[in-house]
């Protein structure tokens, strides 16, 4: 369900001179989950000593050339399929030259005139609101090494590791309307990129950094001139950026200056950001097709390939568990991320009813994760063993608080549910004869109340219900409980 | 004419190769004359022709994603003109 | 007892194979001439030890019983682009000064696997770019020939050994070495190779791996063999060439068996002769050799033909906007930060590094051709130029690929003079590009194209006649350059003044 303006695009920035609408763009650079380079052997992983993962080829040594990795290119194709993109069957390798010091060969390796991935869209909810963000493109392209600033007191020192990482540019179009879109867009973008594969999504190690375009305007005008901060590196730094950066140029235009396009950086400790004189030099970067390659052609084969390999998507997701009777929040909590959809499918899998199975997961199980700090992909339960629970709930040999203590012993011992029951006795009784004699004995000790309640005060029901369950240890069935309960203080 | 002294201070400085005001001056015409006779190019009528992108039919060729070079950081600092530390060296760049 | 170093590849090959005289005595020979000629100025690095080491082995080998190599016994000369492990190598620039690479480059090695040995670096035009050899950081090369005046008294004029290989086309024509290998980006082994009366090859685009060859422009540099005569070359070109997974550009074809393939027998092809190359102000001579050209192979029984390539005489000045456009990117990356020269004012930020650094490392072509590469690819122009120009191209190719339709080699000029005085076109650079205008045109379109010398002009300087050939013919541009040379009967040397 696509949305047009007034909910979801209501945010606003309150200026002197009246209401501003803020216009933003994001063009996410997300690492391709690779072993090697996007033009080399060298390896791409993280976190290994300086200038270790260097090839000939990323260190730009005389003669060297690139030779372009196949599975990046089929990591960004499978990652255009699953935004619906067009894939352009011809695309070619351009170079954007530039002097800098993380960037051995004096250009970086991209695609500007002919990228691999061209139009397509990805659905944000703001609010209860679904929006269509545009996607315009996502190219592959070259990571830059990286520079060290505070070894030395005259020196800047140079780690190439990430000289040649490949990355796949994801440029949004200017269709979020505030920090919450620009948000919400980042989340989607991430756990699209997780469910497929292409991308890690960790932000902490860089793995996904955002160039934030903020412009801002009066209500229905013309798009203002755009400012971008780059590299910002987590979801709630982007959304900081949009909302400073809007009120930065709203008192700018409204103090008489002018917004001017530029490079900006976003200071996490204050908060703001602030223009990046470095790099204010470099924009005519003279881009033409690089030489030392081919254009990429790609067949029919490899395409399907791709797109046989692409697993079930959050959007796809979130509509099959609607329509098995998951509630709409439910659904949105358990596909936002990649590894909770993957432990529900398993436990819906083994024939759980998806209903009460998504609140299980949702109340209890986060809870108990939250609690000892742990995330679902390294859950003390797996999904078999939550599903032969759920099943002794819904069987009627446990009731909802025991089957919260079953859980908690699963927890602490990791055993089966049944053998639980079996071991402590935890067994839900539905014998009348049983629980009649409970309530007589309730009913004799309690004959203040009992009075109360035949004169009247039938919010005693809960007294009487509670007496009976503690007396049996929690082990009888509420549902007959309530029904001899109700029979027996009639009289 | 075209090319300028100050263009060419421009774009000697695009291409990072420091040039002195009389540099300029003494290139300006001469490459001013280079692309002066460059500029016949412009009278070719290229409606509807492809830039050429492969000298030779080809169709680029994808590597497999496997880890085969690293681990040479010796060898590649071996020629560097400061190295410190594992590290290459540059003036301190202030971003 | 045979002067060693008169004889080819070839002939070196054979004789070490059949005992005639071991690989040691001829790299002994080619060394003592090297050391000798340093008024030539061919080389930059000599390196006696790692010929004499081939030899060595080749000898063992012979002695062993084993199959020979290729190119065993055979000592070549090294251009100077071609990355050399544990040899500087500096593409005749300081900005590569005390550079020693870790690698060795594709076609270097495939030679040394072959069993070539290596006398040394060869001179060359800065990273390749100029056609008279005086763009090198290490002097020029002197060309090892000089004018007859028409009393037949010697001039002691310094002449230009032609460019980019100067070096390569010096040695092999002042026999310090047998063979050696050129790169030809728009002309760069075929002129040298005329001015300096031996023959050399460009194969097709893609046939030998750049890998490890320091690059001036991409999409045209191409390596080649240069020697005294067809047989060399093929001989050469065999062990250069190969499908190498590590240059996205090149071919992944098999190597055909170009010296077995030669014959000088024409009969059934048709030899097209291009209008467009008959410029206004050729010198007599240089039409004369052509017409004796077109005679030679029709006796070697070709048909000849009259061909159009209507987009020639816009090749040059596109070949001037592709090759800086690409030179320009290429050369980013002499930076100063991880190999060769640094220069770092005091108290000079990066920026003002990389432009000190590159302000004093590069000569002054090359500093000319990255800036009109940097213009030309620069904010609003890119189009009117670098498009254009790509397209121009496009154009270029289709010129020769219609032509095929009615023959299978070009027969032309290769370039538009004899080999002049150094220091006579410097100044000019334009008149100086203008040398490449019958290479060019080959280049941009990727074809396989060689010189051969055809004879002498009235100084008694060589002059060389092109072949150009379909994509992957080689074995028709070699034929049709021995049908050539089997007339020729091209003798002429230089006398040794050195
Ligand atoms: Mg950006
Ligand atoms: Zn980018």
């Amino acid at each position: 369900m696509v949305s047009e303006g007034t909910m979801t695009d209501s945010y606003r920035i309150h200026g002197e001179t009246g209401e501003w609408e803020v216009v933003v763009g994001l063009e996410v650079h997300a690492q391709v989950t690779s072993n090697a380079k996007l033009f080399s052997g060298a390896s791409a992983t993280f976190g290994a000593e300086p200038n270790t993962q260097v090839s000939l080829v990323d260190a730009a040594m005389p003669g060297m050339l690139p030779v372009p990795n196949g599975e990046c290119i089929r990591q960004a194709v499978r990652t255009g399929m699953a935004i619906d993109a067009e894939i352009n069957r011809w695309s070619r390798f351009d170079r954007k030259n530039y002097f800098y010091a993380d960037l051995p060969q004096g250009y970086q390796i991209s695609q500007l005139y002919h990228p691999l991935v061209g139009e397509g869209a990805i659905e944000i909810e703001d609010g209860n609101v679904t929006k269509v963000i545009g996607v315009e493109r996502i190219h592959v392209e070259q990571d830059a090494g990286k520079l060290m600033h505070d070894q030395h007191p005259t020196r800047s020192y140079v780690d190439l590791n990430r000289s040649g990482v490949a990355l796949m540019e994801i440029v949004s179009r200017p269709d979020m309307a505030s920090p919450a879109q620009a948000g919400a867009y980042l989340r989607k973008l991430r756990a699209i990129l997780r469910y497929v594969g292409s991308c890690d999504g960790n932000m902490e190690e860089g793995s996904m950094r955002a160039d934030v375009n903020v412009s801002v305007r009066k209500p229905g005008a013309e798009l203002g001139t755009r400012t971008e901060t780059k590299n910002v590196n987590s979801v709630r730094f982007v959304m900081a950026t949009v909302e400073h950066e809007a009120r930065r140029q709203v008192g700018v235009i409204e103090g008489g200056g002018t917004i001017v396009q530029e490079t900006r950086l976003f200071d996490p400790d204050k908060g703001v950001t602030r223009s990046m004189r470095s790099k204010e030099d470099a924009h005519d970067y003279r881009y033409f097709p690089d030489p030392d390659l081919l254009p990429l052609e790609l067949d029919d084969a490899f395409l399907e390939a791709c797109r046989a390999s692409l697993p079930e998507l959050p959007d796809a997701k979130r509509k099959r568990y609607e329509k098995a009777g998951v509630t709409r929040y439910n659904a949105d909590v358990l596909t936002a991320e990649v590894e909770t959809a993957r432990w529900f499918d398993a436990l819906v899998e083994t024939g759980a009813p998806a209903g009460p199975a998504s609140n299980w997961v949702t109340s209890e199980l986060f809870g108990a994760l939250n609690r000892v700090g742990k995330t679902i992909a390294d859950s003390p339960v797996a999904p078999a063993q939550a599903a032969e629970l759920l099943a002794l709930v819904a069987d009627g040999t446990l009731s909802g608080s025991l089957a919260k203590q079953v859980f908690e012993v699963m927890l602490e011992t990791g055993d089966a549910p049944a053998k639980i029951v079996e071991d402590r006795g935890l067994k839900q009784t539905s014998d009348t004869g049983a629980i009649e004699a409970v309530i007589a004995e309730v009913i004799a000790k309690n004959s203040g109340q009992l009075a109360q309640y035949r004169g009247g005060k039938e919010a005693l029901f809960g007294f009487f219900v509670g007496q009976t369950m503690k007396a049996t240890g929690g082990k009888a069935n509420p549902a007959v409980v309530n029904q001899l309960l109700k029979a027996a203080l009639q009289g | 004419m075209s090319v300028e002294p100050a263009t060419v201070k421009r774009i000697a400085s695009l291409a990072r190769i420091a040039i002195t005001d009389e540099d300029a001056q003494r290139l300006a015409p001469e490459l001013d004359n280079i692309m002066g006779w460059i500029e016949q190019l412009s009278e070719v009528d290229t409606t509807g022709v492809e830039p050429m992108t492969a000298v030779i039919p080809n169709t680029l060729r994808l590597r497999d994603d496997v880890v085969t070079e690293g681990g040479i950081r010796d060898l590649l600092m071996k020629n560097a003109p400061e190295a410190e530390h594992g590290f290459f060296t540059v003036p301190k760049v202030i971003e | 007892m045979v002067d060693l170093t008169d004889l080819g590849v070839a002939a070196i090959r054979d004789g070490v194979r059949e005992g005639d005289f071991t690989a040691r005595s001829v790299a002994e020979a080619f060394v003592a001439k090297v050391a000798k000629a340093k008024l030539l100025n061919a080389f930059i690095v000599e390196t006696p030890d790692h010929a004499l080491a081939a030899a060595d082995a080749a000898d063992a080998a012979r002695a062993a019983g084993e199959v020979p190599k290729p190119l065993a016994g055979v000592p070549i000369g090294m251009k100077d682009l071609f990355c050399t492990k544990g040899t500087a190598t500096t593409a005749a620039s300081r900005i590569l000064e005390g550079f020693v690479p870790p690698y060795e480059s594709a076609v270097s090695e495939r030679l040394f696997n072959a069993g070539a040995g290596m006398l040394g670096k060869l001179n060359m035009d800065q990273f390749a770019m100029g056609s008279s050899n005086e763009t090198s950081a290490f002097g020029n090369v002197i060309s090892p020939w000089r004018r007859k005046g028409a009393d037949g008294i010697g001039s002691n004029a310094a002449l230009a050994p032609g460019g980019s290989s100067g070096g390569s086309s010096a040695a092999v024509s002042a026999r310090l070495c047998p063979g050696a290998t050129g790169t030809d980006t728009g002309g760069s082994i075929r002129q040298p190779a005329a001015f300096t009366g031996i023959s050399g090859i460009k194969p097709t685009y893609g046939r030998c791996s750049r890998w490890g060859t320091i690059a001036f422009a991409s999409s045209l540099d191409q390596a080649g063999p240069m020697a005294r005569d067809v047989r060399d070359l093929a001989i050469m070109l065999e062990a250069m060439a190969g499908f190498d997974a590590r240059d996205a550009t090149s071919l992944q074809l098999d190597v055909p068996g170009w010296e077995a393939g030669l014959s000088g027998d024409l009969k059934g092809k048709r030899v097209g002769i291009p209008k467009e190359y008959r410029v206004d102000d050729m010198p007599e001579e240089i039409d004369a050799l052509w017409q004796q050209g077109i005679a030679w192979l029709r006796d070697a029984g070709a048909e000849i033909v009259e061909v159009s390539l209507p987009h020639t005489r816009y090749a040059l000045p596109a070949y001037y906007i592709i090759a800086p456009a690409e030179a320009s990117s290429n050369l980013a990356r002499y930076d100063g930060v991880r190999y060769g020269l640094r220069d770092l004012p005091a108290g000079a930020g990066l920026q003002d590094m990389y432009a000190a650094t590159r302000a004093d490392g590069f000569g002054a072509e090359v500093k000319r051709r990255i800036l009109i590469g940097t213009y030309v690819l620069s904010a609003g122009f890119y189009d009117a130029y670098f498009t254009q120009a790509a397209k121009i191209r496009t154009l270029i190719a289709r010129d020769f690929e219609q032509a095929w339709a009615r023959c299978d080699v070009l027969l032309a000029p290769t370039a538009p003079s004899a080999a002049f005085a150094l220091g006579k076109k410097s100044a000019d650079p334009l008149a100086m590009y203008l040398n490449d205008v019958f290479t060019v045109p080959s280049s941009l379109a990727g074809l396989p194209a060689m010189s051969v010398p055809g004879g002498v002009d009235k100084d008694g300087l060589p002059l060389g006649l092109q072949i150009i050939g379909k994509p992957l013919d080689e074995q028709g541009v070699l034929n049709a350059g021995l049908a050539i040379e089997q007339r020729a009967g091209f003798v002429a040397q230089p006398e040794a003044w050195w």
